[in-house]
């Protein structure tokens, strides 16, 4: 499968990473070539067989409904760049 | 009672479908054990989970599975045993993680149907999509600065139900039925608290016009509308734009619009459009949610009785009529306020309750309906209780009341909160059904007014009225008035 450089640049925007114009072409190739080879796989004949979600048979855990958490605003607003009144804050978001 | 838009060129039909997202009543958040309540200090209930601190796993809280099965079942959908968590990628300032955990390609309920009944008496089937279990966001204050959004994270990780209708309603009466119903549903279930204002129950509104009986036109997508008045007229302007932009020999385009209550209108939210392109994966954090039928078959035995079945008891069993019946029923609180006054009266009447249920629904929904309303108050917060309601019931079916007293009674229990019978014993409002006693009244009254009487036997039946009203007024209302009736017909006929 191969990718062209708008889809990488389209792919860079969503993810909100930065990428220059030159990049793009050396970026496209080689995730065509990831794309490629992951692609192999469909070549496995897998015709009835259920897909594994986990290498362990295991049920999804499940906790009980109990407040066990929260009460740490400190720790939770320690990295913040820029806090105010126990709210985190950022530059203006708005429609 | 579908609604038709008359065109330019001829008449057009409105398309309406709606996801809600219905807050799960839980004590602790889907993921996290950080507590849900609502109205904390900002980011006090936030786990290093909610807050997507690198290296966090989610855990699911059992009891939200537990909701979602019990709201599915009530609305009587397919549970899904086998169903899948996503992650639904977009960026935000009240969302940490960078995507929202959802359900995608699997949700945990199938299709279902609800019964909405609408003014006219009509009712109708609306069909359940889906229901599907995801996170809320945090939540974002735009107005604290002139340059800064200020985030919360409290509601971050909360559990919300997502229930998306079929596209079956065909007007803004019918959007509103729909909304009603669920939210009493959920109500009635404990599985949403249904408060709009608040938020927990928010609604998406797809709406789209077509020519009656012709394919389905393009939507466009009304999001977040929080009131049931506002979803009503945000449809109302979307179908009458849309019909006036294809008329105009414009198209649709499918987009997400905002609806300014301000305004009246709704308007494009272009900077959405980008964000639909939302890369759904399954959520490597999380194995498939799988359920034992036993367990489910459980919840299924303990759910309340749902509205319709009681709506339908009380009609059948109780004797109401089918518009008290809707009235008391629709507010789980009415209903139970209700019930417990017929309990209690069917104890010290010893009768069945179908002798007297009508009666009673009456007054609930007449006087005590009445009186809530203009004080504001709920009934949970009516100073008047279930147990001295059924009093002042049995006051007045004993005859110890009469009707109008009664009223009198109310507003005095009404206001102070007392016992009725203690406030008759006080206030000596007992009825007089004393023949000998009314017989006294009666003949003042016809002595005082002997040119009247004259009159009435000469013909003027309607004076009959009059007398019965000046021999009240005597009593102070405490007349039984049927002993007065009586007791007038035999002096003044006989």
């Amino acid at each position: 499968m191969s990718i062209d450089k708008a889809t990488v640049e389209k792919i860079a925007h969503l993810a909100r990473i930065e990428i220059s114009e030159e990049a793009l072409g050396p970026m496209a190739e080689e995730l065509s070539n990831i794309l490629t080879w992951v692609e192999q796989l469909s070549k496995v004949d897998t015709e009835g067989v259920p897909a594994m979600t986990s290498v362990v048979d295991v049920r999804l855990p499940m906790r009980e409904d109990v407040v066990t958490d929260g009460n740490c605003r400190d720790a939770i607003l320690a990295n913040a760049p820029k806090t105010d009144h126990g709210f985190f804050v950022v530059p203006k978001v708005i429609e | 009672m579908g609604r038709i838009i008359q065109g330019a060129t001829g008449d057009w039909e409105m398309v309406i479908g709606m996801e809600v997202h219905a807050q799960v009543i839980s004590k602790a958040k889907l993921f996290s054990g950080a507590a849900t309540e609502f109205g904390a200090e900002p980011n006090t209930q936030v786990s290093l989970v909610d807050a997507a601190m690198p290296g966090m796993l989610p855990v699911i809280n059992r009891e939200c599975v537990a909701q979602a099965v019990r709201t599915g079942l009530a609305l009587g959908a397919r549970i899904n045993l086998y169903s899948v968590f996503d992650r639904k990628n977009y960026f935000y300032a009240d969302l940490p993680q960078g995507y929202q955990i959802s359900q995608y390609k699997y949700p945990i309920v199938g299709e279902g149907q609800i019964l909405i009944e609408l003014e006219n008496g009509e009712t109708k089937h609306v069909g359940i999509e889906r229901i599907h279990l995801e996170q809320d966001a945090g939540k974002s204050l735009h107005d604290q600065h002139p340059e800064y959004t200020y985030v919360d994270l409290n509601r971050s990780g909360v559990a919300l139900m997502e229930i998306v209708s079929k596209p079956d309603l065909r007007s803004p009466e019918e959007a509103a039925a729909y909304l009603r119903k669920l939210r009493t549903i959920l109500r009635y279930i404990g599985t949403c608290d249904g408060n709009m204002e608040q938020g927990s129950m928010r609604a998406d509104v797809n709406v789209s016009v077509r020519r009656p009986g012709e394919p389905l036109g393009t939507r466009c997508e009304i999001k977040n509308v929080n009131s049931i008045r506002f979803v009503q007229q945000a449809i109302e302007y979307e179908a009458r734009r849309q019909v006036d932009l294809i008329e105009d020999g414009g198209t649709v385009e499918q987009e997400t619009r905002l609806f300014d209550p301000g305004r009246g209108e709704t308007r494009s939210m272009r900077s959405k459009e980008e964000a639909h392109d939302y890369r759904y994966f399954p959520d490597p954090d999380l194995l498939p949610l799988t359920l034992d039928q036993t367990w489910v078959d459980d919840l299924g035995a303990h759910l309340p009785e749902l509205p319709d079945a009681k709506r339908e008891r009380f009609i059948s069993q109780l004797g109401l009529s089918a518009y008290a019946a809707s009235v008391l029923v629709a507010e789980k609180e009415h209903a139970d306020y209700f019930e417990a006054v017929l309990d209690q009266l069917e104890k010290s009447e010893a009768k069945p309750a179908k002798t007297f249920a009508t009666q009673v629904a009456n007054w609930i929904t007449g006087d005590l309906f009445g009186a809530l309303n203009k004080a504001g108050l709920s009934i949970a917060a009516s100073p008047v209780s279930a147990p001295h309601a059924a009093r002042l019931q049995k006051l007045i079916m004993d005859g110890v009341i009469s009707g109008r007293i009664a009223k009198d009674v109310f507003e005095i229990m009404f206001e102070t909160g007392d016992d009725p019978e203690k406030i008759v014993e006080e206030k000596g409002l007992k009825q007089v059904s004393d023949t000998g006693a009314i017989e006294g009244f009666i003949d003042e009254v016809l002595s005082d007014n002997a040119d009247k009487a004259e009159e009435y036997r000469g013909g003027k039946e309607k004076l009959f009225g009059f007398f019965v009203g000046q021999v009240m007024k005597k009593t102070q209302g405490k007349a039984n008035p049927k002993v007065v009736n009586e007791l007038l017909r035999k002096k003044l006929d006989g």
